[in-house]
């Protein structure tokens, strides 16, 4: 039996980027908080120092930093009338692990969504006809908040990361270099933009000279020495190429340990508990009100820790597997529409554009997690999508995250993948070679959800989070026409010849993609078509918030994270200035 | 090196600010990663221990551990078709990746500690990726003995090692693509995608895992390895960057 410890104010279930933040705000409010983790505690010069960070087969091939899915995984199927099957090794995406999660071995691309993303339905309903958004049989919404609204946040976040870029709209006055298109900006970043290495430069001459927009990407790679907000310290990046799924041993990328928890550790009302999996959520009999969390360390051991509030801060998997374990909601059913819980799940669309020059030195070990060159001209509805069949868009950069032999060595188009001719072809065109990445919208469609599988099950016993995906008509028009549209500024950057790698077919769990599931736990404006409010609070059980790109409706033509970030900042003043004076709902459902 | 440390950090660490760090009793570590080491609970400070990083896994020992004479004699074989010698640069054994599979079969991903592997186990579709019951050490074992008898079966020849070059390229071509059927409940397909990865891991990663013999392959295409430092080269745009590679442990030649 479990045993039961002291009540606290707050428990925190995961302790990635929202666990960081919402456990900041919470401690500065007062409130006593405990945060669980089911991964290890990590810490720069543990566990990722300088002498053995940039190790390619530890990190990446061997997933070190990652989630061991030898004890938990999830199970996946294109659609309905698949049978699932489990995730039996890490590939399409690479979930994070341990404190600081998926923060420790991201890129640091830090992006805004657009101010029509938020409005993807009315927005788009509005432009071009009712059918733009039900084709496909396509599930999009309105997100219940708007740009305006999580600007400050969307500020909060930039101002804790340090974020390096350059402005394009300051208070609706656009400036130059940086992203015309972006929603106004309360402040300039923290800090300039990163240098730019040859490639990067060359994508943005090519891109100007076709009338495109570039731009240096924001990024939460230091350009500079920076003290954030709560006064932790961070030193300039070195280029050194090993960002993406690698811990940064350099304090150069904002990451929970670089930027809070050295502050937030210091607090006597916080504690973090690692190798502690929280098994579910109790709720009262009416499951009306959460009374805490039973969760099992990795000794065995079984535990209640009684609570005033939980805040699911997992993955986006692990908490809409949370809230179904937990009766939190009622379960989408694809048959009839109905329910929430699970519903909207959406992913990321990527190809990208391979560039080969005869004579020109790339020098592609000299990168960053966002050393790119970007234009945004064909991102969201910034461009006119009349006759063209789709809605979306994505950022088209000019990029190099590094160089790392095993996984970024490009090869021309039909060159074989091994023998003497695959060897030559990457002697060849490791140095001369670079890549364009398309970062496209994924669009929620009816088919496309998360609930319980029926066979499979995890070490406590639990059933596994079913994945039933594929990429919608409209997401496939969409990557179609941006891949055509990076491939003119390959071409006019004047290689010797390029490759297009355009997303085809049903989505495979094989070839890595992007880390950037979102939705299953989607926030809307009233409870028929969302699990949380605009504050992330649960409509079924106001004591519960479940925070992460699990909130969103369809996925954006960008990265996740500032949103998720900015999302959590805005549910923590929410829950600072309205909740704790007044526990209940915050928005009349 | 001018890395910044956090001024709390320091603080801690000169000023001996005990961090409240109360390990329960230990569990064996399940896997590497979640549920895998203590509970801890922390609190009041960063926690950080002497003596404690955790340091990359090596290959030790010279020799095969886990290969059988049979199967090393086909992993030597096939890998030298894989990547082959010439004077462009070193081949897959020249680079000594047999010893570096070895190696990672004999351990932790050979056991499939990141893999699931419980049933049951229906085929799936190819979206579906890996689905197997077999580990990876499980799947190199039966699908190197199911590739030899194939060969003998149907290609007139004992062992694949003992095919011509061409023969050889032409099975390893057959199984790439799955036209070649194994027996054995091996799927050829899926082996060899494995397969082809982990000798490309051999060939290409640190030294201190067994391959990459005198970092011939970073050589060859010009990767300068774990580089701490190029940001005096960042605007250098288009000039050949003049390091010569460095692993984890130097390069050869330096005095240790």
């Amino acid at each position: 039996m479990a045993t039961t410890l002291k009540p606290v104010d707050a428990v925190l279930v995961g302790f990635g980027w929202t666990g960081a933040i919402m456990g900041q705000q919470l401690c500065d409010a007062g409130l006593n908080v405990v945060a669980f983790e089911r991964g290890p505690w990590r810490d720069t010069p543990t566990d990722f120092a300088t002498g053995f960070a940039q190790d390619e087969l530890r990190y990446m091939w061997r997933h070190h930093l990652f989630q061991n899915v030898s004890d938990d995984t999830l199970t996946i199927r294109n659609n309905v009338n698949q049978e699932a099957l489990p995730m039996r090794h890490l590939g399409s995406f690479l979930l994070g692990t341990g404190v600081g999660s998926g923060g420790v071995h991201w890129n640091g691309q830090i992006w805004r969504f657009l101010p029509t993303d938020f409005l993807t339905k009315s927005h788009n309903e509005k432009r071009y006809g009712k059918k733009a958004v039900s084709a496909y049989d396509m599930t999009v919404q309105d997100w219940g908040v708007t740009y305006e609204e999580l600007e400050p946040h969307y500020d909060q976040f930039d101002q804790l990361c340090g974020t390096s870029g350059k402005a394009g709209n300051l208070h609706g006055q656009i400036q130059a270099g940086g992203n015309p298109f972006e929603g106004p900006r309360s402040n300039e970043y923290p800090n300039p933009p990163m240098l730019q290495t040859y490639g990067p430069t060359l994508f943005g001459k090519a891109a100007a000279e076709l009338g495109r927009h570039p731009f240096p990407h924001p990024t939460g790679n230091m350009s500079q020495a920076y003290t954030n907000p709560l006064g932790a310290q961070m030193g300039a990046c070195t280029y050194c190429g090993f960002c993406e799924k690698f811990g940064c041993g350099n304090y150069s990328k904002a990451s929970p340990q670089t930027t809070v928890l050295p502050y937030l550790l210091q607090k006597s009302n916080f504690t973090l508990k690692t190798e502690c999996e929280v098994l579910r959520v109790e709720l009262t009999a009416d499951k009306k009100r959460a009374t805490g969390v039973t969760y099992v360390n990795s000794a065995g051991e079984e535990f209640f820790q009684p609570a005033e509030m939980v805040i699911l801060s997992a993955y986006v998997l692990q908490n809409v597997r949370l809230l179904l374990l937990s009766g939190i909601g009622k379960p989408y059913d694809p048959k009839t529409g109905e329910g929430v819980v699970g519903k909207n799940y959406a992913y990321q669309t990527m190809s990208s554009v391979n560039v080969f020059f005869e004579d020109k030195l790339m020098n592609p070990f000299i990168g960053a997690g966002a050393l790119a060159t970007v234009i945004d001209d064909f991102n969201g509805d910034n461009f006119d999508h009349g006759g063209l069949g789709f809605i979306g868009g994505a950022y088209i950069a000019g990029m190099v995250t590094g160089g790392r032999p095993i996984e970024m060595i490009y090869t021309p188009q039909n060159t074989p993948a091994w023998g003497l001719e695959w060897k030559h072809a990457a002697a060849k065109n490791y140095l001369r070679s670079f890549s364009l990445s398309i970062h496209g919208s994924c669009m929620s469609a009816r088919g496309n959800y998360l609930d319980l599988d029926p066979t499979y099950r995890d070490i406590h016993g639990r059933p596994m989070l079913r994945m039933t995906f594929d990429f919608t008509e409209n997401d496939h028009k969409m990557s179609d026409y941006l891949t055509d549209r990076a491939a003119e500024v390959a071409k006019a950057m004047n290689p010797r010849e390029i490759k297009l790698n355009r997303r085809t077919g049903s989505w495979s769990v094989t070839p890595y993609q992007t880390t950037h599931n979102t939705g299953g736990a989607i926030m809307g404006d009233n409870p028929k078509n969302s699990v949380v409010n605009k504050y992330l609070q649960s409509w079924d059980v106001p004591n519960v918030f479940s925070m992460g790109a699990g909130a969103f409706p369809q996925n954006a033509g960008y990265n996740p994270t500032a949103t998720l970030a900015a999302l959590a900042y805005m549910s923590a003043d929410a829950i600072k200035s309205q909740y704790l004076k007044s526990p209940g709902p915050l928005v009349r459902g | 090196m001018v890395t910044k440390v956090n001024l709390r950090r320091r603080q801690l660490l000169v000023g001996g600010v005990a961090a409240g760090i109360a390990g329960t009793a230990a569990a064996a570590a399940l896997h590497d990663g979640e549920l895998g080491a203590p509970p801890q609970t922390i609190r009041g400070a960063v926690p950080w221990k002497e003596g404690t990083a955790d340091a990359p896994p090596g290959a030790t020992g010279s020799g095969y551990t886990y290969f059988t004479p049979v199967e090393a004699t086909f992993i030597e074989a096939a890998v030298a078709r894989l990547i082959p010698n010439d004077e462009v640069g070193p081949g897959a054994v020249e680079a000594n990746v047999p010893f570096f599979l070895d190696r990672q079969l004999a351990g932790p991903f050979g056991r499939g500690d990141h893999y699931y592997l419980g049933g049951p186990w229906p085929k799936g579709t190819p979206e579906q990726g890996y689905q197997s019951r077999f580990s990876p050490a499980q799947l190199y074992r039966a699908a190197i003995a199911a590739v030899d008898q194939y060969v003998g079966a149907n290609l007139g020849a004992a062992t694949f090692a003992k095919l011509a070059a061409a023969d050889q390229d032409k099975l390893l071509k057959g199984l790439e693509s799955g036209d070649v059927k194994l027996d054995g409940g091996v799927d050829a397909k899926s082996f060899f995608a494995m397969f082809l990865q982990n000798t490309k891991e051999g060939y290409f990663s640190d030294p201190i895992y067994g391959g990459n013999k005198d970092m011939g392959a970073w050589k060859m295409i010009g990767f300068p390895g774990a580089h701490y430092n190029y940001k005096d080269w960042v605007t250098r745009h288009g000039e050949r960057v003049p390091f010569p590679p460095v692993g984890f442990k130097g390069r050869p030649g330096w005095e240790t």
